[in-house]
């Protein structure tokens, strides 16, 4: 069993936490068109890299969002930070 | 030296003491230039290596392969074989696989153990059981063999299962499909591999793709740990290591690689002679000709290139096993394994063009591979060799992401993979 840091409750077995996404993927503005390129490369397209990975996670439990750093070959986990400014 | 496998063949040799036999496939060096270059030493990409040479007469043919032959996930799976989906293009692609393992034993002259034992897939409720009956109708009007199962029908396959009147998730009939069935993975790692070494293809082990070779935008070629090896055109059949092999070369793959555990129990008398699933207990299991049996379940839903698995899966795994066959609780498990599979959003292959010029793409098969290593490496070997779709691969090209038109099966046809 792995345990994740969520940045509001501290150590937290993993079956509390989900996988929502890769970090730092910007949605396409639609106050202007969009073509279905950028919106399959913004759905779709996943970096997925070996290795060193940003990825944003919900903490069940208290259902905040944040990013957790971590090691996808060796499953380390390298730190989390919250998505808001004030984790307190 | 001896090469045909035949009942004469293995008795001459057995009283020979078995020196003549010529060795499975050869390992050559690494040539410098090829028409076709495959990474990608599994299943898939033998089965490509093989369908060029035979199929379409592409014989300078290498197959590069970082460890050893099916040492990935072909060698890392449940083995099971089926063509249950829901949509019209599935049901072509994956009953061309269950259609040529039909014939793969005689076609490679290896034993690839395709029993087809029949596979069960079992409702727990009225509104599942009615979802099943569509499934049904919609496989027989794609032109595949599905039967709807009341519960009588499932006891005679398979008593062992949950009958019981407090059953906390009582069998109210299965999804059958009678051609499904398990084969021996190695063998048909070893056999498509035996059987392309014959035709010419080169299959070069312990040869990892380090970089692309990319001039003026199109690629010709690949560095390895092994040196430059120049191609015409370059398949990628790596599972889950597709997004690593994308990164160096800088296409967009929509995959996202996950860990799938499998267990294998003690070896017991024989207690099933089909494969069971419950899609609501989250688990499947058959027996091998050994006696173990050999299980399986959903993802880990933490994102992994680590080839082990975790906890909490291995217990819902589990707990869903002896949910749906309490016979077998106290079963002890012998070994357990987890491979890297690519998940792709619709639950679908990609096969295609990369957007790379020269790099096609084989790969997004996620927890299901195992079965369409024919039908891959049949449609791949057909677009390798041509540029161009085979009419079953050309819905699974990556521009359906694009269009929207996705094959989304995870949904469909209700199997998590």
């Amino acid at each position: 069993m792995q345990r994740f840091p969520c940045p509001f409750c501290g150590l937290r077995d993993e079956r509390e936490f989900h996988f929502a996404g890769p970090a730092g993927k910007v949605r396409p503005d639609t106050t202007k068109a969009v073509s279905a390129e950028d919106w399959a490369d913004y759905l779709y397209t996943q970096p997925n890299a070996k290795g060193v990975v940003r990825e944003v996670w919900v903490h069940t439990t208290c259902q905040e969002y944040f990013v957790m750093e971590r090691n996808s070959a060796t499953m380390e986990v390298l730190g989390s930070t919250a998505l808001r400014k004030d984790a307190s | 030296m001896t090469d045909r496998y035949s009942a004469f063949n293995v008795l001459r040799e057995g009283l020979r003491g078995h020196k003549g036999w010529r060795p499975a496939w050869r390992m050559p060096e690494p040539q410098p230039e090829y028409d076709v270059v495959i990474i990608g030493g599994g299943g898939h990409g033998l089965a490509t290596a093989y369908y060029l040479a035979k199929t379409h007469g592409v014989t300078r043919v290498a197959v590069l392969e970082k460890g050893w032959l099916g040492g990935g996930n072909t060698g890392r799976n449940t083995t099971v074989i089926r063509s249950n989906y829901f949509y019209p293009e599935s049901v072509a692609l994956y009953d061309l696989s269950v259609k040529l393992y039909e014939g793969l034993s005689r076609d490679l002259n290896y034993n690839v153990m395709f029993s087809q034992r029949g596979m069960l897939v079992l409702t727990h409720s009225e509104p599942e059981q009615e979802m099943a009956a569509r499934l049904v109708n919609a496989m027989q009007i794609n032109g595949t063999d599905a039967e709807l199962y009341g519960p009588e029908d499932v006891r005679k396959k398979a008593p062992l299962l949950n009958f019981r009147e407090d059953a906390r998730f009582p069998i109210h009939g299965a999804v059958w499909q009678g051609r499904s069935g398990t084969g021996r993975h190695d063998a048909v790692a070893w056999g498509y591999a035996r059987a392309a070494d014959r035709l010419g293809v080169d299959i070069i082990q312990n040869c990892e793709v380090t970089d692309f070779l990319i001039e003026g935008g199109v690629c010709k070629g690949v560095e390895t740990t092994r040196g430059t090896i120049r191609a015409g055109r370059i398949g990628a059949a790596v599972a889950g290591h597709s997004s690593v092999l994308a990164g160096m070369a800088g296409y967009p793959l929509p995959i996202q690689s996950y860990a799938l555990q499998a267990f294998v129990s003690e070896p017991m008398k024989p207690v099933i002679d089909t494969v069971a699933f419950s899609p609501a207990c989250g688990t499947y299991f058959s027996q091998s000709d050994k006696g173990g049996l050999v299980i399986g379940g959903g993802l880990d839903r933490v994102p992994s290139y680590a080839q082990r698995g975790n906890l909490p899966v291995q217990e819902a795994v589990l707990s869903g096993l002896i949910e749906f066959a309490p016979v077998l609780s106290k079963v002890k498990l012998l070994r357990h394994w987890a491979g890297i599979v690519d998940v792709t959003p619709d639950s679908s292959p990609v096969l295609g063009p990369s957007g790379v010029k020269g790099i096609y793409l084989n790969c997004g098969w996620g927890t299901g591979g195992f079965k369409a290593i024919p039908a891959g490496g049949y449609l791949f070997a057909h677009i390798l060799a041509t540029g161009q779709h085979h009419e079953i691969s050309a819905p699974f090209d990556p521009a359906r992401f694009v269009t929207g038109r996705l094959i989304d099966e995870g949904a469909a046809s209700g199997i998590a993979h």
